[in-house]
């Protein structure tokens, strides 16, 4: 600061050793928005690439699994779905459920998996896991269809069916969903960068929090059979979306005002968490992965 | 009028910590200790080489890059050489925000657009055509400036033929070529450019450096270029920083620093006794190997100049010495066997004794300018005594070797030969 210090005034911008307690550039987001794009699409056209069945087996996947949830829950343990054919009743759960595992698979390996590009180009690096939950909604979209047709199969059938005038709120649902798998994929893909034991975690985790997420059973059955566990439940945030969706859906279940109040919060701290170790961690974490 | 400095970087350092560079790993940990017990680099620690060696007795600390200050000019072409591990391409990570320096500050009044890489984060199964929009937009363009581009990019690469085809069906020069092309038409303020010109065939690279140069002269933008090749830095640059042991030992223009890389490059001598990786029962030790450039001032190793290979050794030999053998193999940069001197193709009376030292002298150097190693073998009574790989590396440097005032373009072989023609 001597005699050229007016020079030193309008720097454009400034690389320093940490970054300041939270900065979301979230002008700097915008100005990559086609870089967003760009990798939703390829996230989209690779999955379809050099299989047969391509986008069927989007498909697939939440079919069979609700067909084996239909056979084990309600056929031999004789979970009761009241008036709604089981199978529609799982296959709502799990396309919902699916969502939050694609986001949250999809974005905790975000830094150990786009370390090649990490290390050689910089980008706002939450573009990355963005496009993941980006790119999930498109897949959900059509695991949602099918679901869909079903729903009217079934409707056409003569299943008592009917919809909750709540479904306008469903959308919001599903945002909800996908912010709390974001923020939770970009806590643990921090965390992965230095401890690998996470994404072990991660694997058979998502498995055993599906039992816990009231996928295949309502939620009202396990506080009714298991009252002294039921809090296992009450505090999954995830149980309350499923439930919710459940029941603006297919009009089965409860509604919980608090809970969604609930999840509301645990979603949002857990997002906001999540950016900010996010954002430390993207700094440097070049020289730990 | 005071000058427009563009980019300033104040007291950059960067430090990597090696005991907790974790993966977290039990074996990961135990393979690393068993690395720096033998004084090997440590082999998780990806980026900047240990610098400073600073390791005395138990410092885990290993300073990259220290107290770097520089200053950039707009429409500056400044190149950044050093011997590998000086710390250079973790300099350019700084820069390209790829990982933040451990103190100082880098304040700039551009946009910077880096290129450490070609084609990063290319998707085999995209087509040419999409991987343009990817990989630009990874480097910061928007989809309208590719798309307004697209047709000079296709026209640059040399790919329009197979442009909607799958990239993991293109050659790798194509990918490279085409990789190129969306990095040449990129416009920020200040582009950061890291040894991508070593790539694709002569052609393209010759066309690669006209593009910068018409970069940095028409478009006026500023460049921070690294690279080993010195025709391209003395071809691009306007001024230049030397860089050594992740400090900057030298700035000015670009043809005095060049000069000082050079001196720094050049190799007196190398010791031997404490590379671990070698074979044979060691009757015989090879100690210490020196390369004298004769009849030149400089110390630089010259084509055409006559070079003595002096060998020390120690025998550690009770028996008499019925037969032995010396060889001494040179090796091109990429590991290829040049040329081999044998104590047994020549005739020599030269008697194996304790303590000594043996030299070979080649004389006219032919071999064309590049990098070099040695190998050194030694055979007593028909067993391998000492047989060491890949040492004593050395450059050739470049230098008028047909005295026309034209420099031997590169990848045209390792060996000059003393030709006419009419």
């Amino acid at each position: 600061m001597n005699t050229n210090s007016s020079q030193n005034t309008n720097w454009l911008f400034e690389i320093t050793p940490k970054n300041k307690f939270f900065t979301l550039n979230l002008r700097e987001v915008w100005q990559y928005r086609d870089l967003l794009f760009l990798f939703v699409k390829r996230d989209v056209i690779t999955v379809y690439k050099q299989t047969v069945l391509g986008p069927l087996w989007y498909l697939i996947q939440p079919l069979f699994t609700s067909v084996t949830f239909t056979i084990i829950f309600n056929n031999v343990a004789g979970i009761d779905t009241g008036t709604v054919p089981p199978f529609l009743f799982n296959l709502a759960g799990i396309t919902v459920w699916n969502y939050f595992t694609a986001c949250l698979n999809g974005t905790s390996d975000t830094f150990k998996a786009n370390a090649a590009i990490f290390g050689k180009v910089y980008f706002p690096r939450i573009i990355t896991p963005l496009s993941v939950v980006v790119s999930n909604l498109i897949k959900f979209g059509i695991q949602f269809f099918i679901f869909v047709v079903f729903y009217l199969f079934y409707y056409i059938n003569g299943a008592p069916l009917s919809l909750n005038s709540s479904v306008v709120f469903f959308p919001v649902l599903i945002l909800l969903m996908g912010i709390l798998g974001l923020g939770l994929g970009m806590l643990i893909s921090s965390m992965v960068t230095k401890y690998r034991d996470f994404s072990y975690l991660i694997g058979f985790g998502i498995q055993l929090l599906m039992y816990l997420s009231a996928v295949m059973y309502p939620m009202a059955l396990l506080q009714e059979k298991m009252p002294q566990y039921s809090w296992l439940i009450q505090y999954n945030p995830l149980a309350y979306v499923i439930e919710t969706a459940r029941y603006m859906l297919l009009n089965v279940g409860q509604i919980s005002l608090l809970g969604l109040c609930y999840t509301f919060g645990v979603t949002f701290a857990v997002f906001f968490v999540g950016l900010l170790v996010f954002n430390k961690t993207e700094k440097s974490f070049i020289d730990t992965v | 009028m005071s000058k427009d400095i563009i980019l300033k970087a104040e007291n950059i350092s960067k430090q990597y910590r090696l005991g907790q560079v974790g993966t977290g790993t039990l074996s990961h940990d135990i393979n690393r200790w068993w690395h720096q017990i033998r004084g090997k680099e440590d082999p998780y620690l990806k980026i900047g080489d240990t610098n400073d060696r600073s390791t005395k007795g138990s410092s885990d600390y290993v300073w990259a890059l220290q107290d770097i200050n520089f200053e950039v000019e707009r429409g500056e072409v400044l190149g950044i050489i050093g011997k590998n591990g000086a710390g250079k391409s973790t300099l350019l990570k700084i820069l390209s925000k790829v990982t933040a320096p451990t103190t100082g500050s880098i304040k700039s009044r551009g946009r910077i657009a880096s290129l450490l890489e070609v084609g990063t984060g290319f998707n085999g199964e995209m087509t040419g055509r999409e991987n343009i929009f990817l990989n630009g937009a990874i480097l910061g363009m928007t989809k309208k400036e590719i798309a307004s581009k697209l047709d000079e990019i296709i026209e640059f690469s040399g790919c329009e033929r197979y442009i909607d085809t799958p990239v993991k069906r293109y050659s790798s020069g194509m990918t490279v070529r085409l990789a190129f092309a969306v990095a040449a038409f990129l416009e920020p303020e200040i582009l950061v450019i890291d040894e991508v010109l070593a790539v694709g065939d002569a052609e393209f690279q010759k066309k690669a450096i006209g593009k910068m140069q018409d970069i940095s002269r028409e478009g006026g933008r500023t460049v921070l270029f690294v690279s080993h090749n010195m025709v391209a830095v003395q071809n691009l640059c306007t001024r230049g920083i030397l860089m050594e042991n992740g400090s900057i030992k030298a700035e000015g223009k670009i043809g005095d620093i060049i000069s000082g890389y050079l001196a720094v490059n050049k190799i007196v001598s190398t010791k031997l006794s404490a590379v671990n990786d070698r074979k044979g029962n060691q009757t015989l030790i090879f100690e210490e190997g020196k390369l004298i450039c004769e009849a030149n001032s400089e110390g630089f190793i010259e084509s055409h100049k006559d070079l003595k290979i002096s060998i020390h050794y120690k025998l550690n030999l009770i028996d008499e010495i019925r037969q032995y053998r010396i060889d001494i193999g040179i090796n091109n940069f990429m590991g290829d066997r040049v040329a081999w001197l044998s104590s047994e193709s020549i005739i020599n009376d030269f008697e194996l004794k304790e303590n000594n030292q043996l030299d070979f002298t080649i004389r006219e150097l032919p071999l064309a300018p590049g990098d070099y190693t040695c190998n050194l073998f030694c055979e007593i009574n028909n067993e391998i005594a000492d047989w060491l790989s890949q040492v004593m590396p050395f450059s050739v440097i470049e230098k008028d070797y047909y005295n026309t005032g034209k420099l031997i373009p590169k990848n045209q072989g390792d060996i000059l030969l003393n030709y006419s023609m009419r």
